[in-house]
């Protein structure tokens, strides 16, 4: 095995409060307590000692993070520890002051979320009445200030047909990036999938309308996509490989090589509050768990690619399977790939359009 | 912005606003950090970056990067220096 290299990053989950409810939010399905939130002290702790461990940069998401009122401390401390400091927010609680004090405190981008180009659709999958105008406000005060803005949108079998005004509306707000990305099945996600899956040809034709999208404002707006991977050939090398780039702290303190890993039942993983995270990082059992190639099955193991994807998401091994440590379904290769096709197929055509909305205590 | 930066020799390019540029100590190189991305420079990219100041044409850049590369062409210099500047321009990470 290579030798083990520092975290680029660390995504800080300050809480699960939020005031949306979308039904793919990637926070884990039993949300923490407001009660069980790290305190600043500890927060900045932990933030300290990333910067020390070499990470560069430091996502504040949750759940919503302007609900945390230290987040001006916290921002102030990631930036007097030389990190750079990134928003991921829904935009609805964010007013002219708290973003000016924001960014007084060193903020640098923020990541605004849309569930849709509209306020139709967009307000019902989030379960937010007025939240489209308040996020157009939002944009507007984040360009205003002179901060790069990314406009996020998560797509899937009801708003994937306002893909290319989804595109326009990023470029009218005066985003510099859009990321589209096709949702991911875990956690709520997984229990909305029938609500929320695809068909073939709708990804087909996405895949085409992004491309076009790219071409014609190359120079003008940077496309990030992630694509649905029910259909791909082989799966995405997921957070880049598992304890090899990316750190994830929860609201409570626990620390995840990925924001969904907690699904993983059986799992245990370490608490800042306990250990330090140099410590837990090199030597946390969790991180050990599924780094680097030795612990893969066949055929990752005599795969040409193992070093490229890395086996792929064991959360969504899990989520499929039952067992972590399996190849990701989402390959080609593995002997559960037809399983999971068919069943997006499945569902994509039986069309059930209900959600279950994540909400405290909805998950049953 | 909805149209298409070009750049040529005229240009004078800088890091735009929140783009910074950062040595990483804990890997030993310089970097560009930016929105969700960390850009690596190698010694010749940073060779380049740097001396975009917002305040030199792209022609002087190049000039001055003859003096510091004597053994390298100022043709190949430019082409290097006009797509590297492109690049990072078409991705927001500079302006011009
Ligand atoms: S995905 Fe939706 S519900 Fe989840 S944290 Fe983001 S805005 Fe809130
Ligand atoms: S077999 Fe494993 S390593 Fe090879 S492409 Fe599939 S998931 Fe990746």
């Amino acid at each position: 095995m290579t030798a083990l290299e520092p975290p680029l990053a660390l995504l800080a989950e300050l809480t699960h409060r939020c005031p949306l409810q979308c039904p793919y939010c990637s926070n884990p399905l039993a949300l923490e307590k407001a009660a069980n939130e790290m305190p600043t002290a500890d927060w900045l702790r932990a933030i300290n000692e990333a910067a020390e461990l070499g990470c560069l940069q430091v996502h504040f998401s949750g759940g919503e993070p302007t609900v945390r009122r230290d987040l001006e401390q916290l921002i102030a401390g990631a930036t007097a520890a030389g990190l750079y400091t990134n928003l991921i927010t829904s935009g609805v609680a964010l007013d002219a002051g708290r973003l000016a004090a924001l960014i007084a405190a060193g903020l640098e981008h923020v990541q605004l979320s849309f569930q849709d180009s509209g306020a139709e659709i967009g307000e019902r999958i989030g379960g937010y009445q007025g939240a489209h105008a308040k996020k157009l406000a939002t944009a507007r005060l984040v360009r205003d200030a002179g901060l790069p803005l990314t406009a996020n949108f998560v797509v899937h079998r009801q708003n994937l047909h306002h893909l290319t005004e989804m595109v326009d509306m990023a470029v009218a707000i005066g985003a510099h990036r859009a990321e589209i990305a096709n949702v991911q099945y875990y956690g709520w996600a997984l229990k909305n999938r029938a609500a929320l899956m695809p068909s073939r040809a709708q990804l087909e034709e996405m895949t085409t309308t992004v491309a076009a999208a790219r071409a014609r404002l190359e120079g003008v707006l940077v496309i990030d996509y992630v694509v649905p991977d029910y259909y791909a050939r082989r799966p995405k090398s997921c957070m880049g490989g598992w304890g090899r780039r990316f750190l994830n702290i929860s609201p409570s303190g626990k620390v995840l090589p990925c924001h969904a890993a907690e699904s993983l039942e059986g799992m245990a993983f370490d608490n800042v509050r306990q250990r330090s995270l140099a410590d837990i990082w090199l030597r946390s059992e969790a991180f050990n768990r599924f780094r680097g190639t030795d612990w893969m099955p066949e055929p990752c193991k005599s795969c040409d690619r193992k070093e490229i994807d890395w086996g792929g998401c064991r959360c969504q091994a899990f989520a499929i399977t039952g067992d972590a440590a399996r190849t990701d379904p989402a390959c080609g290769l593995s002997e559960d790939h037809a399983r999971l096709v068919e069943l997006a197929a499945g569902e994509a055509e039986a069309a059930a359009d209900g959600f279950v909305y994540r909400r405290y205590g909805a998950a049953g | 912005m909805t149209e298409r930066t070009i750049i040529d020799m005229a240009s004078i390019p800088r890091l735009a606003p929140h783009m910074r540029l950062r040595h990483d100590k804990a890997r030993a190189q310089w970097t560009i950090q930016a929105p969700e991305r960390s850009f690596v420079l190698d010694p010749v990219a940073h060779a380049i970056v740097s001396r975009c100041d917002g305040a030199a044409r792209l022609d002087a850049v190049v000039a001055d990067l003859c003096t510091a590369f004597p053994d390298a062409p100022r043709d190949v210099i430019e082409k290097d220096v006009v797509a590297l500047v492109q690049n990072f321009v078409d991705k927001s990470v500079m302006q011009a």
